[in-house]
């Protein structure tokens, strides 16, 4: 896999759709394409985007790689789907909507399958992050559809999330998951022509203000004993920044420049003060303990016989063992066998 | 883990993809990663997304009659991109003077109306051993 590296730098797509695919399959070798590559990557800006299916993500990528691209920039797009539980087999269409970049060399669309292993699709992702990084792409803009954690672990790998809706999927507060909200740096409000867009936007508001430090901060200000405060209620001039809510309609390209806004005011937000640091800082940490979970649970399943996990199984069905005893014996074990 | 990877896409004009649909749902089932990338795709856009995608095998769902124009073109464009070795199927409907001159141009199975699902299966896991070994 080395051999791609200087192919890749060169600018070489082929060899960028090989290694993409060895970092799926976690193929031997990879890893010495990935160090070799690490000390290339960090220029990308990384944006993700999340939301419930039938939102229109793939449209609004389409947009929003359109937009870069008038502006002179490179643009790599990792469209993640899921996998099928039962079969293992994925159909993934995003493409469909992405006809218009077809044919510009200066765009690299890349689809991926969840496939389901532990921890291997949030390290996948990071990994094809870092390759298209790496292989000179300004903006890579990361896609999957919002439903659970893992989703939620692939955007924190990004540094401007984007997480959409749009009227008439539900019950506004429905539409609104616990969690999502928290991981937003914007809100799209995307088929914005629909009805019920407003009703739509409303609620977000509501439900960000509420849940955001910095109206905390007002609300306290405001009904506080000296009431001096008289604070804008969507301000990002102080040390927090508050989600705007864009609307748009991406079919249409309507408000993708007021979202390319937004993204590049979170960007200077971010690279104000020392922002930036601190965020790489807390990714590349989670990321760590994600990778020194799986590749502990790796060492253990490699030296531990499936009939001793059979058998402490079946000390805890029969209520001789607990769970967490049983865990701290099957640790030991790994401890025994480690020093040896 | 190792998938084997799909591109199904329908090159020229004409606008029935439920064809194509049908096979990306059986070859979704039979556990590979299928990329179905819609209509009216022109040889480039087709060599360029299997390039993209790192496909084993392109799928080509033509039902125009236009397969003897299209199908050496798209042939040419994934060989000047690098891609010799990704297999290409043609599903549609193909007479048999035609089959015969789609093999001769590197297509490496033609699918009428009437196979089963299970053949096209069959054929591409076949196609899959072969290059391991």
């Amino acid at each position: 896999m080395i051999e791609l590296v200087e192919p890749i730098r060169a600018g070489d797509r082929r060899a960028l759709a090989r290694l993409l695919t060895a970092v799926e399959n976690q193929r031997e070798g990879v890893q010495a394409a990935l160090t070799a590559l690490y000390p290339s990557t960090g220029h990308a800006w990384v944006i993700g985007l999340t939301g419930a299916p039938g939102t229109g993500k793939s449209s609004l990528v389409t947009e929003l790689a359109k937009a870069y691209r008038a502006q002179g920039e490179t643009v790599a797009i990792l469209a993640v789907d899921p996998t099928s539980p039962f079969t293992g087999g994925a159909i993934l269409g995003d493409r469909i909507r992405m006809r218009e970049l077809s044919g510009d060399k200066g765009v690299f669309i890349r689809s991926m399958a969840t496939r389901g292993s532990l921890g291997g699709l949030a390290r996948a992702t990071r990994d094809g992050i870092r390759v298209l990084d790496a292989a000179g792409f300004d903006r890579v803009l990361v896609e999957t559809v919002g439903a659970g954690q893992s989703e939620v672990d692939i955007v924190r790998a990004a540094y401007t999330t984007i997480v959409i809706e749009a009227p008439g999927l539900g019950d506004d507060v429905q539409a609104i998951k616990a969690g999502i909200l928290e991981i937003a740096d914007v809100l799209v409000v995307n088929k914005a022509d629909r009805p019920g867009v407003d009703s739509t936007v409303r609620a977000l508001r509501t439900m960000l203000e509420l849940g955001h430090p910095a109206s905390r901060e007002q609300m306290v200000a405001h009904h506080g004993k000296s009431m001096v405060a008289e604070a804008p209620t969507t301000s990002n001039n102080h040390d927090f920044w508050l989600p705007p809510v864009i609307r748009t309609v991406a079919t249409e390209g309507e408000g993708i420049n007021e979202l390319v806004a937004a993204i590049e005011a979170h960007r200077q937000y971010l690279t104000q003060a020392d922002r930036m640091h601190q965020l790489e800082q807390q990714h590349l940490q989670m990321e760590l303990v994600d990778r020194v979970r799986d590749e502990l649970v790796k060492q253990l399943f490699a030296v531990l016989p499936a009939e001793t996990l059979r058998d402490v199984v079946n000390q805890v069905q029969s209520r001789s063992l607990d769970p967490q005893t049983a865990v701290n014996q099957l640790l030991a074990f790994q401890q025994v066998n480690v020093a040896k | 883990m190792t998938a084997i990877r799909v591109l199904i896409a329908k090159p020229g004009l004409d606008g029935h993809d439920r064809g194509a649909k049908v096979i990306a749902r059986a070859l979704r089932d039979a556990g590979m990663e299928v990329i179905y990338t819609g209509l009216r795709q022109t040889p480039e856009m087709i060599a360029e997304a299997a390039l993209q995608e790192d496909v084993d095998v392109v799928g080509l769902s033509i039902l125009s009659g236009a397969h003897m124009a299209l199908v050496p073109r798209i042939r040419q464009e994934m060989d000047s991109s690098g891609l010799q070795d990704v297999s290409l199927l043609v599903g549609g409907i193909i007479p048999d003077d035609d089959v015969k001159a789609l093999h001769e141009m590197g297509v490496s199975a033609v699918f009428g109306p009437g196979t089963s699902t299970e053949d096209i299966v069959t054929h591409i896991r076949k196609l899959m051993d072969a290059r391991q070994t």
